[in-house]
């Protein structure tokens, strides 16, 4: 018996799709870290948010997928709105863990309220993306999964561009690299934190819409968030390169050990690796290292 | 209005309890645990079992995050191992408790030892992701060693025996888990008046210059952690014996944020804080199933809701006491007294 | 002469950074029962020097020696436990904690106690806490005249007060060489004078030696036996006060000027600056 490279390819193929998502999710993140300092372990849970209105728009509301799909990312971002200004913003300053615990505190109340509204049975979403079978080469690939991938890119892709060049971006990358040096410079900190946290939660919420309808949706669905946390620890965590290349390498990870060894070692296999990697480089493969003084 | 007690050496000033109002404040309390069990329902004695072993947990990771200052996301999980640890004695050898339970803090010790070594290179918010990886390392383990675990069906545990009666109802487990529990506090305090808890403490609030004051980080952060774990397996041991039934199920991450959210609730690094936390947070569930009781005649649908207002509540109470009271309820508790003691003056 | 062989030996230290060197080939001895104070400018690498006798930073060669043994491959707390105590310039005490048990922080190196002790706080925990108690109080406490804050967190405490506690947590790791990063460093005269006379009586009364990193001119001059002057991370001078004060290349590095007199005026302005 031969092996058979086509499968791998297909396997492979899959989870960089997947690992399109993760990336995606993970540059979520990325902003608000970047931004804030702060360690969001709730943008699962926002990314299952932006699912659930979508699902809510379409299924509840019967609007178009695309009319629902610009509700749930507004809806997304008036969350993460009000959620910086009520809840973050009351946090300043404090210490990181315990920012981190407001934003696991979050993640609860959101799992909460999803079943409360919609109960915690699975859903499908409706389908909107098209079904024709995609082959790269003679390698199948799920449809759903190709053209999430091909969204996240280029979502991926208008964000880079946008963070080069718009003063926005600008700003944000100014208060990244020094809070202090950017308020002085005239920079509105304030705004920009709220800024973050509006692009990450809309960024989020637009990867719960695709992971929803490559997977339909539940109030477990957060869970996707403990991947992304493994790709941006693996990444560094205010690295949006660090972001993308972890992104594909956990997906296909998950992917390979998910096929090759069973679903149930696809989290064994990441955060084994992510122990391996926090060993050999503390800050992540493309993270700043902290320089400590006495 | 209660001044300050006068104290005649340094052993009375460095006691645990350093006043005599304190002194019999404590002996009404350990009363009042010897009683309680005689005045209580099954139910109340169920809680309070439940209760204690969370404090015991709670108070092990307050250890380690609270005093120690590394966050710890795998409390459960060696929970689980000291559960399993029990569950493996009590049926391969048929060891007795008082044997069973000191191993199973011991394996779950050694266990966190071993995810404790991340601490060494990895500080805060990555440490505490490298041990979300414990958790699901361990998981993976009991789920799937199955000529030991039994894999997710689980191992179902006999009851406790003393002296051939078989403690297997709360009431008669009572009467372990209490005294192990205030015994496990005990010591927690104690180690807060000797070098061990400076140094714990001295990592948390800067551990660079606490090595160049001459603390070794490895030999404490391990140290603490080990500590920390030998809490959570004695804790899972009592739990094994209280529940008797152990599955890869039964110490899932969410329970380990549990943990971190009674300390925080309670108040991170004081020991009041651990034990305040983790009662309050076993009994809001029982509170809220209680609520939802009251309106049920009226209300049919609230039973449903039950489960989801759970959650949120969870949630809601950790954003709360971060925001509004971030020393917790010890501190509430702090200011109440203070009042009481400045009476009838107003600070 | 065997009396005057140096307790602390500092030998051709060089420590950089990236490819900064911040200590080149940095050499002094530090006499037994001497105060000696090393000078520079801002940014001339007294604080890594500090650092890199404490074993906080791995120095790229050289070595130092305590009582001719080298401890370049000690770590920290083993230096610590040499009786290297040091103080710092950015005050590290620990906030979660009374002035009380910080001070009794710097004993730990010499302690024995282990967890199991500790738990139970029997026999040899409640014994050495003890002991270790009466000392604190009767000889540095007493000695330092702090005993009303005792029970205070250190957070409360004004700045000259929680220089002095540290100084306190210094005394109390049994000190052979005291390291002192600036401390009388943003302190008023009156406090200046006070932790001066602290530093005199502590070398009487303790036999400790004292190797400190100063600004104030004013008393390095006046309570030090042998000055090091740094300056890019190089040795430009040491020797008795008087001698540095005159050296013309110290005079340049501070003031970039030969004129002797006017460095004096400087130094003493620059004292006053300070205070």
């Amino acid at each position: 018996m031969t092996f058979d490279w086509l499968l791998l390819a297909e396997v492979s193929l899959a989870g960089l799709g997947t690992g399109g998502l993760y990336a995606l999710t993970a540059l979520a993140f990325v902003i608000i870290y970047k931004a804030t300092r702060v360690v969001n372990l709730a943008i699962g849970e926002i990314l299952m948010l932006g699912a659930y209105a979508f699902f809510g728009f379409t299924a509840t509301l019967a609007l178009p997928w695309w009319a629902a799909a610009l509700g749930a990312l507004a809806v997304a971002g008036v969350f993460g709105a009000v959620t910086e200004r009520l809840v973050i913003r009351p946090m300043l300053g404090e210490s990181p863990i315990a920012v981190f615990m407001v934003t696991v505190g979050l993640g609860s109340i959101l799992v909460g309220l999803v079943e409360i509204l919609w109960t915690a049975d699975p859903r499908r979403l409706p389908e909107f993306m098209p079904a024709t079978p995609v082959f790269i080469g003679e390698a199948f690939l799920a449809p759903k999964i190709a053209y999430g991938f091909l969204v996240a890119a280029a979502v991926i892709t208008v964000f880079m561009v946008l963070f080069r060049t718009w003063r926005g971006g600008v700003a944000l990358r100014a208060t990244a690299g020094d809070r202090a040096a950017a308020y002085s410079v005239g920079i509105n900190v304030p705004g920009v934190f709220s800024l973050a946290w509006v692009i990450a939660c809309v960024v989020a919420a637009g990867a719960g819409i695709l992971v929803g309808a490559i997977g339909g949706i539940s109030s477990t669905m957060g869970v996707f968030g403990l991947s992304v946390l493994v790709v941006v620890i693996v990444g560094g965590l205010d690295s949006v390169p660090g972001a993308l290349v972890g992104g594909l390498l956990i997906g296909l990870i998950e992917a390979l050990a998910g096929f090759y060894l069973g679903g149930e070692y696809k989290l064994l296999a990441t955060f084994s690796l992510l122990v391996a990697v926090l060993m050999v480089r503390p800050y992540g493969l493309f993270g700043t290292r902290e320089i400590e003084r006495l | 209005m209660r001044i300050a007690s006068a104290k005649e050496s340094y052993a009375a000033d460095e006691a645990l309890f350093d006043s005599a109002v304190q002194r019999r404040w404590f002996a009404a309390l350990l009363a009042a645990l010897v009683l309680f069990p005689f005045a209580a329902d099954q139910y109340w004695a169920f809680l309070a079992c439940l209760a204690a072993i969370n404090v015991i947990a709670a108070t092990g990771l307050n250890i380690l995050t609270g005093y120690t200052g590394l966050v710890s996301l795998g409390q459960a999980a060696f929970m689980g191992v000291g559960a399993y640890t029990v569950a493996l004695l009590e049926n391969r050898l048929g060891t007795p408790f008082f044997v069973n339970l000191p191993l199973a803090g011991l394996a779950a010790a050694a266990a966190g030892t071993v995810f404790g070594l991340p601490s060494l290179r990895v500080k805060g918010l990555y440490l505490a992701i490298a041990t979300i990886a414990a958790s699901f390392i361990l998981h993976f383990v009991f789920a799937n060693w199955d000529s030991v675990t039994n894999g997710v069906r689980g191992i179902t545990v006999p009851p406790a025996t003393l002296a051939g009666i078989a403690l297997d109802t709360p009431f008669k487990l009572y009467w372990v888990i209490m005294p192990v529990a205030v015994l496990m506090l005990l010591g927690a305090a104690n180690l807060f008046r000797t070098r061990v808890g400076r140094a714990f403490i001295a990592i948390r609030d800067r551990d660079i210059s606490a090595e160049v004051l001459g603390i070794p980080l490895l030999r404490w952060k391990l140290t603490s952690f080990a500590l920390a774990s030998f809490y959570a397996g004695v804790a899972g041991g009592l739990w094994a014996y209280f529940f008797r039934v152990v599955t890869p199920e039964s110490f899932p991450l969410i329970l380990s944020i549990f943990f971190l959210a009674a300390i925080i609730v309670g108040g991170m690094g004081t020991i009041l804080g651990g034990i305040l936390g983790a009662v309050f947070m076993t009994l809001v569930p029982e509170v809220l199933k209680l609520l939802v009781g009251a309106v049920a005649p009226v209300w049919p649908d609230a039973v449903v809701l039950l489960s989801p207002v759970r959650t949120v509540v969870f949630g809601a109470l950790i954003v709360g006491f971060l925001i509004f009271e971030p020393q917790g309820l010890a501190e509430m508790w702090r200011r109440t007294r203070r009042a009481f003691h400045l009476w009838p003056f107003r600070t | 002469m065997a009396a005057d062989s140096p307790i602390l030996e500092v030998d051709g230290l060089t420590l950089a950074f990236g490819g900064v060197l911040a200590l080149n080939g940095v050499s002094f001895p530090v006499a037994p029962g001497s105060i000696t104070s090393v000078i520079g400018p801002n940014g001339a690498g007294k604080t890594s020097l500090f650092n890199a006798i404490s074993g906080f930073y791995r120095p790229r060669g050289g070595s130092v020696r305590v009582e001719g043994r080298a401890i370049d491959r000690l770590h920290p707390p083993e230096r610590a436990r040499l009786g290297l105590a040091r103080t710092f310039q950015n005050i590290a005490l620990f906030r979660g904690m009374t002035v009380l048990d910080n001070i009794k922080l710097g004993r730990h190196a010499h302690m024995r106690t282990g967890l199991l002790d500790a738990l139970f706080y029997f026999g040899r925990a409640r014994r050495e806490e003890m002991e270790l108690r009466r000392e604190v109080e009767e000889r540095i406490i007493d000695f330092l005249e702090i005993d009303h804050i005792r029970k205070a967190p250190v957070g409360s405490l004004s700045y000259g007060l929680q220089k002095r506690v540290e100084l306190a947590r210094a005394l109390a790791m049994r000190p052979r060489v005291l390291m002192l990063d600036e401390p009388v460093a943003g302190m008023n005269r009156e406090e200046t004078e006070d932790m001066a006379r602290f530093i005199l009586d502590v070398r009487e009364e303790w036999g400790v030696t004292v190797l400190m990193v100063e600004h104030d001119m004013g008393m390095v001059m006046d309570i030090s036996d042998h000055v090091v002057v740094l300056n890019f991370g190089q040795v430009i001078a040491q020797g008795l006060p008087r001698d540095v004060q005159a050296n013309p290349e110290v005079i340049a590095a501070y003031l970039g000027s030969g004129n002797v007199d006017d460095l004096r005026r400087r130094f003493a302005a620059d004292a006053r600056k300070v205070a």
